[in-house]
């Protein structure tokens, strides 16, 4: 008997992302991205990637069954981001499924973005070690995870404070000059400058941090600090080493990254990282978790970064997960939940 | 079979038509829980007369104006349905379903005016069974006038609207008449927003833990 096929709808922030498996084989993958259209703005305005993802809905929907050779009507179960995220844009994702759950009548699933940005992993390098410990970094989120089941047991221990890294990532370029968003830009600005030129500082590492924020994260003084250097620096009237900071920014983010998922998994006992958002497209960020790792005898898993950017597949996975193992499915009154915790994987 | 809903105002109202009646409606007056409470009223409706999916030929929505979340909601709902079951969807504006019904209880010249929030109203005049301007966004004080203003917005102002009368909120079943014997004019499944996007960077807005 053929594995079930899944239609999975994420929205939760300027992706709209449709994404189609069968079982654990991804059959497409649509995105459509507003992030253009925020671009001028240094950040994601919620109001026009609602209004964006009303309008790209059915082209992607669409685009999505042409990729995969099928109709709307050949899908077993339909899984959606119920959160967390932007409240609006998550909304208009939800109405969408519920909307093919009653016309095609079949199941549907309200899953967890967070848990879905682990499990898509499972389409490139497949069934997930158990346990695994999961960094989550993107402009929305900065988490460290402790996955036993990622359909039914995701441990949060440690997440950002104020800033998530992405974000770190999109002021830091703003400050530069560089365009939004700023991951991309800062990476490939720092492979020409030098990382040990400026000490910035590193969040929540110091003794008295680590006591009680061992595996928790802070990039606002990071963010802080760079702005004051850049500052003093145009005050005294010389050009700013846009290369060097960008460098020097990016190792202190990268090395707090690595520094508390390699603890986390150390003291967890556990032998495998996944990594998985936005950010996990840095490259130094992927250089510097293997080299640690490796050192620890440590295993890194890092999908490919069309899947660790917001995408439709990874909710389909997730979706196709529940689907096979029997569990209950959503109720047609599931609510967008923009903070729904991380320990929550099916509403 | 038509399937009619609206959800431009704090009520979701859903309503289906077998093409010679209404057979079912559904009214949720839990304000602003469009998301939760669409999907629950059409398979409420199905339900009620024992209708497959399969059985709804067509969709009708109401484009607004209205606030946005709540408009998105039935939008998507209506574009995502007539894909899946390819079959045709019908916009029709909010204001004009409001209309509708005034014009069965025997008015002919009078104005429409809805909750637009922000100490706004959506307007819209009508005479001769037509929309003759409007839909638009304004200032209760600019728009004030003695004659007859139906609507949520109206009832809210009665400074600026003293001669004011319900119905306060649209009818499904009278958008499932409106788009059945085309009364009005009818649209794509198109927003109606009538306002530019708040343009405010969500700074912390997806912080997650
Ligand atoms: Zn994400």
């Amino acid at each position: 008997m053929n594995e079930p096929l899944v239609l999975g709808i994420e929205t939760s922030c300027d992706e709209t992302g449709i994404g189609i498996v069968r079982g654990h084989t991804l059959l497409a993958d649509a995105v459509a991205s507003s992030v253009e259209e925020h671009a001028r703005f240094g950040g994601v305005v919620p109001e026009v990637a609602s209004r964006a993802h009303l309008e790209a809905m059915v082209p992607t929907l669409q685009r999505a069954c042409d990729d995969a050779g099928i109709v709307l009507s050949d899908v077993d179960a339909i899984a959606v981001t119920a959160g967390p995220g932007l409240a609006g844009a998550l909304l208009v994702g939800v109405a969408a499924a519920k909307s093919l759950s009653i016309a095609l009548e079949k199941p549907l699933y309200g899953v967890n973005h967070l848990a879905a940005h682990v499990a898509v992993d499972q389409l490139e390098h497949g069934a997930l070690p158990d346990p695994c410990l999961a960094m989550l970094v993107s402009g929305g989120h900065s988490s460290l995870l402790r996955v036993d089941d990622v359909t039914t047991s995701v441990t949060p221990l440690g997440a950002t404070i104020d800033d998530a890294a992405g974000e770190a990532f999109d002021k830091v370029a703003r400050l530069l000059g560089l365009p939004f968003p700023g991951g991309p830009h800062i990476d490939r600005v720092a492979r020409e400058g030098n990382s040990v030129a400026i000490d910035f500082p590193r969040g929540l590492t110091s003794r008295k941090d680590l006591e009680r924020h061992r595996f928790d994260f802070s990039f606002s003084g990071l963010k802080t600090a760079v702005a004051r250097w850049v500052e003093a620096r145009e005050a005294s009237g010389e050009p700013v080493p846009v290369a060097d900071v960008a460098a020097a920014f990016q190792e202190a983010v990268v090395d707090v990254l690595t520094r508390k998922a390699i603890d986390a998994a150390a003291s967890e006992g556990i032998e495998d990282i996944l990594i998985g958002g936005g950010v996990a497209a840095n490259s130094r960020l992927r250089f510097l978790a293997e080299e640690r790792a490796a050192a620890k005898g440590i295993r890194v898993r890092v999908p490919r970064p069309g899947l660790c950017t917001d995408n439709g597949a990874m909710v389909a996975v997730l979706g196709s997960e529940m689907v096979a193992r029997g569990r209950v499915p959503s109720p047609l009154d599931l609510p967008a939940d923009s903070s729904m915790p991380v320990d929550l994987i099916l509403r | 079979m038509l399937l009619a809903f609206d959800t431009a105002t704090p009520h979701v109202t859903v309503a289906l038509h077998d093409g010679d009646r209404v057979v079912a409606e559904y009214v949720s007056t839990e304000a602003m829980k469009h998301g939760e409470m669409l999907a629950p009223g059409i398979a409420d409706v199905l339900a009620q007369v024992g209708a497959a999916s399969r059985d709804v030929t067509a969709v009708a929505v109401g484009v607004g104006p209205g606030p946005f979340t709540g408009l998105r909601v039935g939008l998507v709902t209506a574009r995502t349905m007539a894909l899946a079951l390819e079959i045709p969807v019908y916009g029709v504006c909010t204001l004009d379903i409001l209309a509708a019904e005034a014009m069965d209880a025997g008015h002919d010249e009078f104005q429409i005016a809805t909750d637009a929030r922000r100490k706004e109203v959506y307007l819209a005049s009508y005479a001769s069974r037509q929309r003759v301007s409007g839909p638009e966004v304004v200032k209760p004080a600019v728009a004030a006038t003695d004659s007859l203003v139906i609507g949520r917005g109206a009832l809210l102002y009665p400074e600026a609207f003293p001669n004011a009368a319900g119905p306060e909120h649209p009818d499904a079943a009278v958008l499932c008449d409106v788009v059945v014997r085309e009364r009005f004019e009818l649209l794509d499944p198109d927003p109606l927003y009538l306002r530019r996007p708040d343009a405010v960077a969500a700074q912390t807005a997806k912080k997650v833990s």
